[in-house]
């Protein structure tokens, strides 16, 4: 039997992350994504998990990266000012291929800003946060369901491919109720444990790029570094080719899997002369917008800002004369969906800012403005 | 044929030759920890080792176990992680005075607090060595350094008192001097089921030397035994007179609860749980 919860967004994401079998997490007390650590604290106990209160966000990041090296699915919990302390030890999960999940309610933006109000203002900190090249895997949720939803395919994405995933939500999809659903059986990946063979590589280009990880303790002897390393994990920092070849696997094993990443939802693209598309939040602005238009409106939702989806997105607005992005920013998914829809279509800006979520009727104004009345 | 240096097991050999300057004190600390480690009865097997970024985080990564090399200051962070992960393993922390003490001064306090079952050491060298020999946090006042061509002015930390202070249950300072004490500390930090902290101060004659007129290891060597101080001496002593001295001693040696086992006890007590290990490779929870 299925079962059914009232539940706030960020009580669903702590629950979907147990679920998903996070038995570590590390955080610091941010507003508005506190109530996901506080639901830990009392849950993880009763399942044989550990909540730890760290002494910032820095630390925070550390300490979930040590503990998937000790065996243990681990997440974190943030907003903007505290991805921003993360950044650095975000690049060294990427360069040590450590899955981690990494969840940030955002808010208000730049700086301590708006704390208890929405935004979308960490979409380019997520791509490009930390320095150097990476190729990050983030999820948007629109609703309390998809928050629980998204954690769950977060861990599952993170440990596929041995990367650190991130939970793009909102402080309105991080504070509101809803009813979600949780089905009996829910699909979890379990992390694949290596063979003990004599030519064990930890960090080999097998299968799509993603070799199999032990857990320290399992006798392998691992070394793990954010050096550049060669396949064995040992530090090679002056040899151009080691570099390259490294760095263009971590980024490739993402790449190449971009069909099996990538999710968009869409209603009325095909004949639409105006195409929405949006993540997160706005989303259900959008729809309704879109329900209540007597033009010829459709929608694109991103439920993966990252890898940005451009075939989909292409695809599905071959034939839209215009795109309005709706975002909670000043621009910043809007510079992707020009970068793959300018050659067919005008790609439109309406950035929100200020913490309130856009109103469909305000998306209205918006497409009678581009579409012209 | 040299006779074999019997620790050569415990080392990833085909990593050697290692990136460590002549006369470096890094050698004669991983021959006291692989002595103390033996002399705890410790099962090398089962020892994981974080460091930071510095000379002296370098050494898990030739050591023969699981081995995380982490960011610069933020070992500590990682191994709680790691030993809050899976607290059967032996979690051993190599860093040096820039790492534990500058940048990672958080970390170094607040783990110290929690009291959780780390082995540390620093190693004090009083400056940057792996950028070209800044100074520290803990280059001694007048001291000079490539950023401080003047002498330094700073007063610097004194880590086994700020980290017995900060809660560790055993902290201990010696230098590369009083090797057979350090192994004893060591061995004292390995077998201490909480935080514990150990310091040694060391000689880095291509920088620190170069900039203060001590170009040799021995003419280093020198001139910290002569600055020594036994603790039970400094006791007695006025603050003035101990200007410019090395400490050498125990800080902490006394017991209180354990971070991880707590952790755990919560769970066991309340909920009739265990905390799981390697929950990671497994889809029945």
């Amino acid at each position: 039997m299925a079962e059914e919860f009232f539940i706030q967004g960020n009580e669903a994401c702590a629950k979907g992350a147990i679920a998903a079998g996070c038995r570590f997490f590390a955080g610091y007390p941010i507003t508005p994504s506190t109530e996901v650590a506080e639901t830990l604290a009392r849950e993880l106990p009763k399942v044989g998990g550990s909540f730890v209160q760290m002494e910032d966000e820095i630390a925070s990041a550390g300490a979930i990266i040590g503990a998937s090296w000790g065996g243990a699915k681990s997440m974190t919990a943030t907003s903007g000012p505290g991805i921003s302390l993360m950044q650095e030890n975000i690049g060294y999960a990427f360069m040590s291929e450590t899955p981690i999940v990494i969840v940030d309610v955002q808010r208000g933006s730049p700086s301590t800003a708006q704390p208890t109000m929405a935004a979308q203002g960490d979409m380019m900190q997520a791509r490009w946060g930390s320095h150097g090249d990476y190729e990050p895997i983030a999820l948007s949720p629109s609703s309390v369901q998809e928050f629980f939803d998204f954690t769950i395919k977060a861990f599952n994405l993170a440990e596929e491919y041995r990367v650190p995933v991130f939970v793009m939500a909102d402080e309105v999809i991080g504070h509101m109720r809803e009813k979600i659903i949780v089905e009996d059986s829910i699909e979890i990946v379990p992390r694949k444990r290596p063979e003990k063979t004599d030519d064990y590589l930890p960090f080999e280009n097998i299968e799509n790029g993603t070799t199999p990880m032990p857990a320290f303790g399992d006798g392998f002897n691992i070394h793990v570094t954010g050096l550049t390393h060669d396949e064995r994990g040992y530090p090679d920092t002056n040899t151009p080719e080691t570099h390259d070849k490294l760095v263009q696997r971590i980024c490739d094993k993402v790449l190449n899997n971009k069909d099996k990443i990538c999710s968009v939802k869409s209603e009325n693209c095909e004949d639409a002369d105006i195409i929405l598309v949006s993540y997160g939040a706005p989303v259900r602005s959008v729809v309704e917008a879109v329900n209540k238009t007597d033009k010829k409106v459709g929608y694109i939702k991103i439920d993966t800002p990252w890898p940005f989806p451009d075939e989909q997105i292409e695809k599905l607005t071959a034939n839209a004369k215009d795109i309005i992005v709706v975002e909670m920013n000043l621009g910043q998914m809007y510079y992707e969906v020009d970068r793959v829809c300018k050659r067919n279509s005008n790609v439109h800006l309406m950035g929100v800012i200020g913490g309130l979520l856009p109103t469909p009727d305000e998306i209205l104004e918006e497409i009678d403005r581009v579409g012209g009345n | 044929m040299p006779k074999e240096n019997r620790f050569l097991p415990y080392l990833r050999e085909d990593r050697l030759p290692h990136i460590f300057c002549p006369g470096c004190g890094n050698g004669a600390i991983i021959n006291a920890f692989l002595a103390a480690m033996e002399k705890a009865e410790m099962d090398f097997d089962n020892i994981a080792m974080v460091s930071g970024i510095g000379c002296s985080s370098r050494i898990p990564g030739y050591l023969k176990c699981d081995s995380l090399h982490t960011t610069h200051g933020r070992a500590l962070s990682f191994a709680t992680g790691l030993k809050t992960a899976n607290k059967d393993l032996d979690v051993v922390v190599f860093t040096g005075d820039g790492d534990a003490a500058s940048i990672g001064g958080n970390h170094l306090i607040h783990a110290a607090r929690r009291n959780i079952n780390l082995t540390v050491i620093c190693i004090n060298n009083n400056i940057y060595g792996m950028t070209g020999g800044q100074i520290s946090p803990t280059s001694p006042k007048g001291s000079f350094g490539t950023t401080a061509p003047y002498g330094n002015q700073d007063t610097p930390f004194k880590l086994a008192e700020l980290v017995a202070a900060a809660g560790a249950t055993y902290s201990a300072r010696w230098t590369t001097v009083q090797i057979e004490n350090l192994v004893t500390s060591i061995k004292e930090g390995l077998k201490n089921p909480g935080f514990s902290f150990i310091e040694v101060a060391t000689q880095c004659p291509t920088y620190f030397g170069r900039k203060n007129k001590l170009r040799t290891p021995t003419a280093m060597a020198a001139v910290m035994k002569a600055n020594t101080v036994f603790k039970s001496a400094a006791d007695r002593m006025k603050p003035k007179d101990l200007e410019g001295k090395i400490v050498v001693g125990e800080f902490a040696n006394t017991q209180r609860d354990e971070f991880t086992e707590n952790i755990d006890k919560i769970s066991v007590e309340k909920f009739g749980k265990k905390t799981l290990i390697n929950s990671a490779y497994t889809t029945e929870l």
